[in-house]
């Protein structure tokens, strides 16, 4: 992890502090003014209620007492946090096994078959929700899905209203869109691991499960741990793929917290609590950051 | 690092910070004062993409008889989705970037919320100031007063009644009589049925009306005609047994599967494709429907196909039959901060000319008088009658909901027909988002 250590000559252009405002200033004033800014005056809304269209109110802490008795914050952040756990577990775990074998069964055949997967990455969302509504549909007429399910006797299934099964819907349809840039993005941690040390422990005799449990894994922890906060975090912020695919529903059986935010903010006009949701949002986003963070420094300094 | 050098440093600190302020307050700038409606020399018509006769006979319009208005102002049209509408207008007005002319929102709440800011231009005394007041019907003036809060602040391109439209073929074909009453309605239903006919062509895939309003439409042969303001004004509540039973009787034809296999996947587009090719024998629809219904590739069925009849009664209910669902379609409004002289002199062309331009392009009623006569087709006329005839009319189900009511009643009526929610917990949810 040689990558890892700042180069010297770095360090010494750094020490000159004028030559470090005018590297940083720049970066920092945009960063201050597209997303500080925003976010601290969205906070600030979280105090007031009203609509640009009334004007505002300030209203104290009563947008977050109302969170805690809102029924539907709880059950939009039920379906956040059971999404943001399979989706992430299942993203990393496919994205590892692609990686897997693309570094020891394709080796340097598998050029094509990462481009392939790597595809859907690069597709719009909803392009992707369209074409995910088609295969799981039964009116006007059945999709492949349930041609599938009607090949084996099964019956025809509206998979969107039950909020059980455009769950998986949902759930299928990221880690088809996802799975891609986990894979590569793993696949380009492992390629650092020197190859001499793979080598030598193969002729100690590691070899399949041995090899990935001692030898590869601990050492491609650090990329997977990026992945980890990559995946987490991604998925805690799932927006655009629900809204494309099921918008929600049924009901609210498919509301996570952002698209709740986005309708209370938007659609029914009221900024104030719709920034509360976001604050609730990003405490959640920030804890959990923090929390993996700790833990894998735990395991690097074990290993 | 020696102090000399650090004073240097913060000296020179201070105009990067004073550089950092001034584009601070120059971006703000431009979040304040960017994209104001009103600078941008066209007369701006933002509308809903589900009703494309509207601006296509305002564009008729301006090619004809507002050729000079349309010269010095020129027509822009620009679309959106109607289930985006809402948030859309709030966003624009909170920008202060309304268009000239837009579709104001489709729950009441979101425009009378416009109104109260003084967002919109007051119909009634613009029209007045322009010498042609005269040209909006009464009755569609009364209904814009009811349905916005007494204010008049809508033109109204449309105005609808609603109820059920039938295929004349397939009822005879099936030996079926019109219905007056609901168990006829639900008897009619279930021969269609069982002879392999969908019964109702309806669904709630982006929307939730279609169905939402058959609710409302037994509520108020149920009640009266008072069934929703009753809720507005907090005298009744949906969770009320009349308004259950009403929930109910919707719920059931969901279960018998008389509103097809999937209603939850079935939108706007497909509901009236599926009555036009014959797939299902009863629609429940605005006279809105009318230009489709006229327009011959999409229309399988033919217009003389095609009979029309109230929502029946129900046993024992306070309503009566010829107390007809009445409105004006989306909300078609004025940005104020965009009403220029003109935009005025557009709105007179539109308020003299848009009557029979609408009637003679695509059968389109709508709220101003026809000042040149235009020959109709039955159905047409048959609407035009209706309206003539109805003494009282009626709002739709969410109608006086608040946005978030509104959603849910939308979102969940899927739900209530596929089973999966009973009556009493749906109408539990949409009482509890009041």
């Amino acid at each position: 992890m040689g990558s890892f250590q700042k180069a010297p000559h770095v360090k010494s252009v750094f020490a000159d502090r004028k030559a470090a405002i005018i590297l940083l200033g720049p970066a920092l004033v945009i960063y201050v003014v597209v997303m500080l800014v925003p976010v601290l005056s969205s906070l600030g809304y979280t105090f007031y209620t009203g609509s640009p269209i009334n004007g505002f109110r300030f209203t104290g802490f009563d947008n977050i007492t109302r969170l805690f008795h809102d029924k539907d914050v709880w059950s939009s952040l039920g379906f956040t946090l059971r999404y943001a756990l399979v989706v992430s577990v299942l993203q990393i775990a496919l994205g590892y096994l692609l990686s897997l074998f693309y570094l020891f069964v394709l080796k340097r055949l598998s050029t094509l078959v990462r481009t392939l997967v790597f595809f859907p990455v690069v597709l719009p969302t909803v392009a992707v929700g369209l074409l995910f509504q088609r295969l799981f549909a039964i009116v006007p007429q059945n999709g492949i899905v349930n041609s599938v399910v009607g090949f084996f006797g099964g019956d025809a299934l509206s998979w969107f209203n039950d909020a059980g099964t455009a769950f998986w819907v949902i759930v299928i349809m990221d880690l088809w869109r996802s799975m891609g840039f986990y894979g590569v993005l793993l696949y380009a941690g492992l390629l650092d691991i020197p190859d001499d040390i793979i080598e030598s422990a193969k002729l100690d005799g590691a070899s399949g499960i041995g090899l990935i449990r001692h030898i590869v894994l601990p050492l491609s922890l650090p990329v997977l741990l990026s992945s980890i906060i990559f995946s987490v975090n991604g998925t805690l912020k799932v927006f655009d793929s629900v809204l494309a695919l099921t918008n929600g529903g049924p009901g609210n059986g498919t509301t996570p917290l952002t698209l709740y935010m986005f309708q209370t903010a938007f659609s029914y006009g009221d900024y104030g609590y719709g920034s509360t949701i976001a604050f609730l949002l990003t405490v959640i986003c920030l804890v959990v950051t923090v929390f993996i963070f700790r833990s894998s420094r735990r395991d690097l300094t074990k290993g | 690092m020696t102090t000399a050098s650090r004073r240097r440093v913060s000296r020179r600190l201070i105009p990067v910070l004073a550089v950092a302020g001034a584009t601070l307050l120059a971006l703000s700038a431009c979040g304040t004062g960017a994209g104001a409606g009103t600078g941008n020399g066209k007369f701006t018509y933002l509308h809903v993409t589900e009703d494309p006769a509207t601006p296509a006979i305002i564009k008729e319009l301006a090619g004809n008889e507002c050729t000079a208005e349309n010269k010095s102002l020129p027509y822009d049209d620009q679309t959106i989705a109607q289930a985006q509408l809402d948030q859309k207008v709030q966003l624009l007005a909170g920008q202060k970037a309304l268009p000239t002319m837009f579709s104001a929102g489709g729950a009441p709440a979101v425009t009378q919320s416009l109104d109260k800011a003084g967002s919109l231009v007051d119909v009634d005394a613009a029209l007045t100031k322009l010498g042609v007041a005269d040209n909006v019907l009464p009755a569609a003036k009364s209904t814009i007063k009811a349905l916005y809060g007494g204010n008049d602040i809508a033109l109204p391109y449309q105005f609808n009644i609603e109820g059920f439209w039938y295929n004349k073929k397939i009822f005879t074909a099936n030996g079926l009589t019109v219905p007056t009453t609901w168990d006829e309605l639900v008897a009619d239903a279930k021969v269609l049925n069982g002879a392999g006919v969908q019964p109702f062509a309806t669904g709630a895939s982006g929307q939730g009306w279609p169905i939402t309003r058959l609710i409302s439409g037994y509520a108020f042969r149920e009640i009266g005609p008072s069934a929703m303001a009753d809720i507005r004004d907090g005298t009744s509540k949906l969770t009320d047994p009349a308004y259950v039973k009403a929930a109910q009787a919707v719920a059931d034809l969901g279960a018998k599967g008389y509103l097809g296999k999937a209603p939850e996947a079935v939108d706007y587009n497909t509901i009236i494709s599926d009555f036009l090719t014959g797939k299902a024998g009863i629609m429940y629809m605005g006279s809105w429907v009318l230009p489709n219904f006229a327009d011959t590739t999409a229309n399988k069925i033919g217009a003389d196909n095609i009979g029309f009849f109230p929502f029946p009664t129900v046993p024992g209910g306070k309503g009566s039959i010829d107390q007809l669902p009445a409105n004006i379609g989306v909300p078609t409004a004025l940005s104020k901060s965009a009403y220029t002289d003109r935009v005025g002199a557009w709105t007179k062309c539109i308020a003299k000319n848009f009557g029979s331009a609408a009637l003679k392009k695509s059968g389109q009623i709508s709220g101003f008088k026809v000042n040149t006569p235009v020959t109709t087709d039955a159905l047409t006329t048959l609407v035009q009658d209706k309206i003539a005839s109805t003494k009282t009319s009626v709002v739709w189900f969410e109608t006086y909901f608040s946005p978030k009511a509104s959603t849910t009643s939308w979102n969940n009526i899927a739900s209530l027909v596929d089973g999966k929610m009973s009556a009493d917990d749906f109408m539990k949810l949409v009482q509890a988002d009041q």
